[in-house]
């Protein structure tokens, strides 16, 4: 295996988080954190730390500096090398915050936006190194499929 | 985000079925259910055990529920959330309960009406249960995605 890198596998609370989980072959091997909503989650990926923010959404967007603090604490912690993320908006900040500084980003927009790409999911593609959609007939130039969680 | 259209139902489901066990997690929910027994927010490990434990599991129509009635091998009933309702900021749920909702043992009910009428109909025969699923996405996908990360 190449060497391992640090790893930063952050996504909101719910079905965005869950799918994540199951894209864990992926990185298996390297040296990952996770980032989620719900603390209680730290059970599901032990050994490896997994570290929370505040929750923010179209819907309370004033909770924005709140969740960027958090965001940025994290990235500070983990000093990733390659980010990956389900969604939704908090990833989405991550992925800004890091863009000068060449890391790699991959966002994976949820499998939920099987008709349209995700509202964040639309704006990954300014700053996220990589978007690709779960769903064959959303694929469009910069957007690949390579499958799904499903 | 609330859901009280959904928890609404089930505890007027559990009225009209006092035999049944019926238990709610309502979130934020502003409903308090007065005949199902009910909580806030359980944590995710006994989450898991409630769906594995169910004969009959209903939630919105959210990847995190579907993901785990299919983990667990369990019928799953979804009312999908309406933005016109303020139970979401879009409507993709009625794309997934139309796009998702297609595979076996995963039903989706129109309204509250019909989501009663689906339950007592699907506790009386539940039909094929979600057929079994790996714990991992597909190994080519994340296969690429290893690339990805290692390139």
């Amino acid at each position: 295996m190449a060497k391992p890198k640090r790893i930063l596998a952050i996504a909101s609370g719910g079905g965005h988080f869950v799918q994540l989980l199951r894209l864990r072959p992926a990185w298996a091997g390297h040296d990952v954190s996770y980032a989620t909503v719900h603390a209680d989650m730290a059970a599901e990926v032990a050994p490896a730390r997994l570290m929370t923010f505040r929750d923010v959404s179209r819907a309370d967007w004033w909770r924005l500096p709140l969740t960027l603090f958090d965001i940025a604490i994290i990235l500070l912690r983990v000093r990733p090398q390659v980010i990956v993320t389900t969604g939704a908006l908090p990833p989405l900040l991550a992925l800004a915050l890091v863009k000068p500084f060449g890391v790699r980003t991959l966002w994976v927009d949820s499998i939920a936006n099987s008709e349209v790409l995700s509202g964040s999911g639309g704006h990954a593609g300014k700053v996220a190194s990589q978007v690709v959609t779960q769903w064959p007939h959303l694929a469009q130039p910069g957007v690949d499929c390579w499958g799904s969680v499903l | 985000m609330p859901f009280d259209r959904l928890v609404q139902a089930m505890d007027e489901w559990a009225a009209a079925n006092p035999t049944v066990p019926v238990e709610i997690q309502i979130g934020r929910g502003a409903y308090e259910p007065r005949h199902a027994k009910w909580l806030r927010l359980m944590p995710v490990a006994e989450y898991r055990a409630r769906v594995e434990g169910a004969r009959l599991f209903v939630a919105h129509a959210g990847m995190g529920s579907i993901i785990a009635a299919i983990e667990a091998g369990k019928p799953l009933l979804m009312l999908p959330r309406l933005q016109a309702m303020g139970e979401h900021n879009t409507d993709h749920q009625l794309a997934t309960a139309v796009n998702v909702g297609n595979r076996p043992g995963l039903h989706v009910a129109g309204d509250a009406d019909d989501l009663k009428m689906r339950a007592s109909a699907l506790l009386a025969d539940t039909g094929t249960p979600p057929a079994p699923i790996e714990r991992f996405a597909d190994p080519a996908f994340t296969a690429r995605i290893r690339a990805f990360i290692e390139s």
